[in-house]
């Protein structure tokens, strides 16, 4: 069995020659890389580049750089058993090995681009929730680890998560990579590893403040009514679907944070930036 | 041969090349824990998936731990089975398996005998980190067998032994990930598929996920009824294991303890399968020469080879996947349906008792047993001629209840006039005895002549499939086979539909060994020595009987005088002849 891509390459090294096609490329990996590109950046597409290239050159010249200028935060590479690379791996030429070395993989190619929008918690937890889908069951450390793993990281972007929690999902990262029986379990916590390896402060955000930087952890995020903007007029209490918010008119209001569902109705009815998400 | 050097936890050590670390360790005295490995050496059981993952160790030079069950020996490999970082791993595996298992353990079936509990007190578990989902399955009961999905840790075992060694397939991985689950397909109870209730799956269960169906409730109940009375039979293999759950070495003989023990828990009548099991031969051996003969004189429509019918696994086995073949089988009952069938009629007449005041019970090693009780066919007006059956386990269980000290307890006899046997009967409880009581019996009766010798070693041993001729002097070289597993019974079926079967009779148990493994016998833990020592044993109380040829025996001999007139007479065909069914249909997918 063969991927299309590696079917792509034939006619060409066919026709211009091996020594042409291992003109391209570094050392090691030879020739050209398709790449899926995808996420926060201004140009997505399939894009085909010469091995060795930087993440940088990818992102910023093929890429045109992230979506509505915001800030660069990571790129994860490789689909669901690949990991997350940061700044500092954005000038290493990439190739199989360098991608390995560095916490990630080729994989199957895909190339998400993040910024500081994305919490790194919450990647790790979709990418974890593939591998969970995708088990086949037979070995233990996949079949119940994965799952484990996939708890524990609700767990923390619930904002239940302990320090413990974290230990465990250190441990239990590395032994199923030590003890699953085929490459899906040996790789799949590799997205919680290069996580907590590159964005360790975010996990320990989640765990002892409470806090999702990114604000995408729903049942981290709260809103807040500024006394001093809100004029009382009632349009947020009024949408409330649980009617989390009170308050007379003409008078500041105030959210219930017990009762608020965190469903953001009031943030868009507030016609003066009265409140915001903390 | 070529060899492999290799250094396991600091020692050297040279293997054959081929063999796994596991074996090479065990070898050396390191027993690395394992869970889904199983072997009964010697016996065509086995199941290495490698899934588990307990056996993990450490190989220099490796990135990931090696499951030592499957991984070869490598020239020069530094093994580590006891390495703090093999230690974890295998010790979070067992952590994340403990936190998909009930952990229900006192009150589970498997409670002192499982060997989850036994790795969770070894490796030292206190406490299991991950909680989260539980799976959760309907817990699943059949006449024989409960299966609760819930304590699966997906070892697998039981599916090996009924695809591989039954080739029966009842039971396989179903679903995916987390819910993956051991279980018949399409969400089916076990009854509505073809299972034929061996029990294997049940022998090889490391925990408490499939289990016998318990009847020493009933038991009990009705030792204390005075409306009723008990008579009870003991199958012969369970004579040479029941000493196993009460610490005494495997392969003890027990017969005059398990005598006394059913007395003192107060059964009225203590009678002895042994006994139906000679009847059985008297049965089967006059309807076998029936079918010789008449083979020798040319008729071409006898069915030939005659086939055992006692062992009920078999029965289930060809009433499902042969039924167009269900006349090559012998006609005569299970010796517990025998015994049956005579305790409720000669016997409870004989006591002036109703048949439906007289509960009859069975001790057997055997599960399917449970399911033969329930069979229609076997009674009268509704009432079973064997009331219900238990296995060696739940005796033990009982005996253990009534705080009897079974070690220590002084032997007693059987009752008359049900509990009179002979050597060829207890070898009924071994693969190749009944084949061979039937010989010393048929030989005998063909010939005139007595037997200058009466084992037929041909047809002992512990193979599969072993076939022997057999000469009946100016009568027929016989052709035998005895076969057990049936996979092997699936190979002369074949050989039957497609007309070129050699044998003139064939033997088949569908337990390794025959019943002295059967599914309802002390847990073996994938220890062959502890069946060899019953199978020795079996021979042992055979060589000591004072009578070894069932026709020989004087309580035969008299219920044939006193109730059924001769061998395959009017009576003994309504009470000791049956019928099968075609009960293919009920699961066959494409009707």
């Amino acid at each position: 069995m063969n991927n299309v891509e590696t079917y792509a390459n034939i006619p060409v090294i066919i026709n211009k020659g091996a020594d042409w096609f291992s003109s391209i490329g570094t050392e090691k990996s030879k020739g050209t890389k398709v790449f899926a590109l995808a996420g926060k950046i201004n140009n997505v597409g399939l894009i085909e580049v010469p091995m060795g290239i930087t993440l940088r050159e990818i992102i910023y010249e093929i890429g045109g750089g992230i979506k509505g200028g915001k800030k660069f935060k990571a790129v994860q590479t490789g689909g669901p058993s690949g990991g997350c690379l940061t700044e500092k791996h954005l000038d290493t030429p990439i190739d199989y090995d360098s991608l390995v070395a560095a916490g990630s993989m080729m994989g199957s190619g895909g190339m998400i681009v993040m910024d500081e929008d994305d919490c790194m918690v919450a990647i790790a937890k979709f990418y974890l929730g593939f591998t969970v889908d995708e088990s086949c069951g037979k070995c233990t450390p996949c079949r119940v680890g994965n799952k484990r793993l996939h708890e524990i990281l609700t767990k923390i972007t619930d904002g239940k998560g302990t320090m413990e929690d974290l230990e465990k999902l250190k441990n239990l990262s590395s032994v199923i990579k030590d003890t699953a029986l085929c490459g899906l379990g040996q790789t799949s916590p590799n997205p919680v590893l290069s996580t907590i390896n590159n964005f360790w402060d975010e996990y320990v955000e989640h765990v002892t403040e409470k806090k999702c930087r990114a604000g995408q952890c729903k049942a981290l995020k709260k809103y807040y009514i500024d006394p001093e903007k809100c004029k009382g007029c009632t349009a947020c209490a009024r949408a409330c679907p649980v009617g989390a918010i009170t308050g007379t008119l003409k008078n500041p209001h105030v959210i219930d944070q017990d009762k608020c569902i965190k469903c953001g109705t009031c943030y868009e009815k507030c016609r003066f930036g009265a409140i915001s998400i903390k | 041969m070529d060899t492999i050097k290799l250094t396991i936890d600091n020692r050297a050590v040279e293997v054959p090349k081929g063999t796994t670390i596991l074996k090479a360790a065990d070898q050396m005295g390191i027993k690395i824990p394992t869970l889904c490995n199983f072997e009964l050496e010697g016996l065509a059981l086995k199941n290495h998936p490698g899934g588990c993952r307990i056996c993990v160790v450490e190989v220099a030079g490796r990135r990931n731990l090696a499951p030592a069950c499957i991984t070869e020996c490598m020239q020069d490999m530094v093994v580590k089975t006891n390495s703090p970082r093999a230690i974890n791993a295998r010790k979070t595996v067992l952590e994340l398996m403990l936190s998909d298992h009930p952990n229900d353990c006192l009150q589970c079936p498997k409670n002192g005998k499982c060997e989850l509990q036994a790795l969770a007190a070894d490796m030292g578990i206190r406490e299991i980190p991950f909680q989260g989902e539980q799976s959760e399955y309907p817990i699943e009961l059949s006449p024989s067998i409960v299966r609760d999905a819930n304590k699966c840790i997906m070892c697998r075992r039981c599916e090996s032994v009924c695809h591989e060694y039954q080739s029966v397939g009842a039971i396989g991985a179903v679903e995916r990930g987390f819910p993956a689950v051991v279980a018949p397909a399409f969400g089916k109870n076990l009854i509505d598929t073809n299972c034929v209730f061996c029990g294997q799956c049940i022998a090889v269960c490391p925990v408490g996920a499939l289990s016998e169906v318990d009847h020493t409730g009933k038991v009990l109940r009705d030792i204390a009824n005075p409306d009723v009375k008990t008579a009870v039979q003991v199958a012969p293999a369970v004579r040479v294991a029941l000493g196993e759950e009460f610490g005494m070495p495997a392969g003890s003989i027990v017969t005059g303890k398990i005598a006394a023990a059913l007395k003192a828990i107060g059964f009225d009548y203590v009678f002895d399968t042994d006994w139906s099991a000679d009847l059985t031969i008297m049965e089967e051996g006059t309807e076998a020469i029936g079918r010789f003969k008449a083979f020798l004189a040319g008729d071409k429509n006898v069915k030939i080879p005659i086939m055992t019918s006692c062992c009920p696994a078999w029965v289930n086995f060809y009433e499902k996947f042969y039924p167009e073949l269900r006349e090559y089988p012998s006609t005569a009952k299970s010796p517990q349906g025998m015994f049956g069938a005579t305790v409720k009629t000669f016997f409870a007449d004989k006591i002036g008792v109703p048949r439906e005041k007289l509960i009859s019970v069975s001790v057997m090693p055997c599960v399917a047993k449970k399911y033969e009780c329930e069979r229609e066919e076997l009674g009268a007006n509704g009432n079973p001629d064997v009331d219900y059956s238990i296995t060696t386990r739940e005796l033990a269980r009982i005996i253990k209840m009534c705080n009897i000290d079974f070690k220590n307890l002084p032997e007693a006899k059987f009752d008359s006039p049900l509990g009179e046997s002979t050597g060829a009967a207890v070898i009924f409880g071994v693969t190749g005895g009944v084949m061979e009581a039937a010989l010393r019996t048929a030989a005998e009766v063909l010939t005139g002549q007595t037997l200058p010798k009466v084992d037929f070693e041909e047809v002992r041993g512990l193979e599969g499939v072993r076939e022997a001729t057999i000469p009946i002097p100016g009568v027929i070289d016989l052709k035998v086979a005895v076969v057990y597993g049936l996979k092997n019974a699936r190979m002369i079926m074949e050989q039957i539909k497609a007309g070129n079967c050699p044998y003139h009779f064939v033997e088949v148990m569908a337990c390794p060994g025959g019943c002295i493994d059967g599914a309802g016998q002390p847990y073996h833990h994938g220890d062959a020595s502890i069946i060899k020592a019953r199978h020795a044993a079996i021979y042992k109380a055979d060589r000591e009987m004072p009578l070894r040829k069932s026709h020989e025996n004087p309580e035969i001999i008299s219920i044939y005088k006193e109730f059924y007139g001769e061998p395959g007479s009017e009576k003994a065909h309504h009470l000791l002849h049956t019928h099968y069914f075609d009960k293919k249909k009920h699961f066959d997918l494409e009707k």
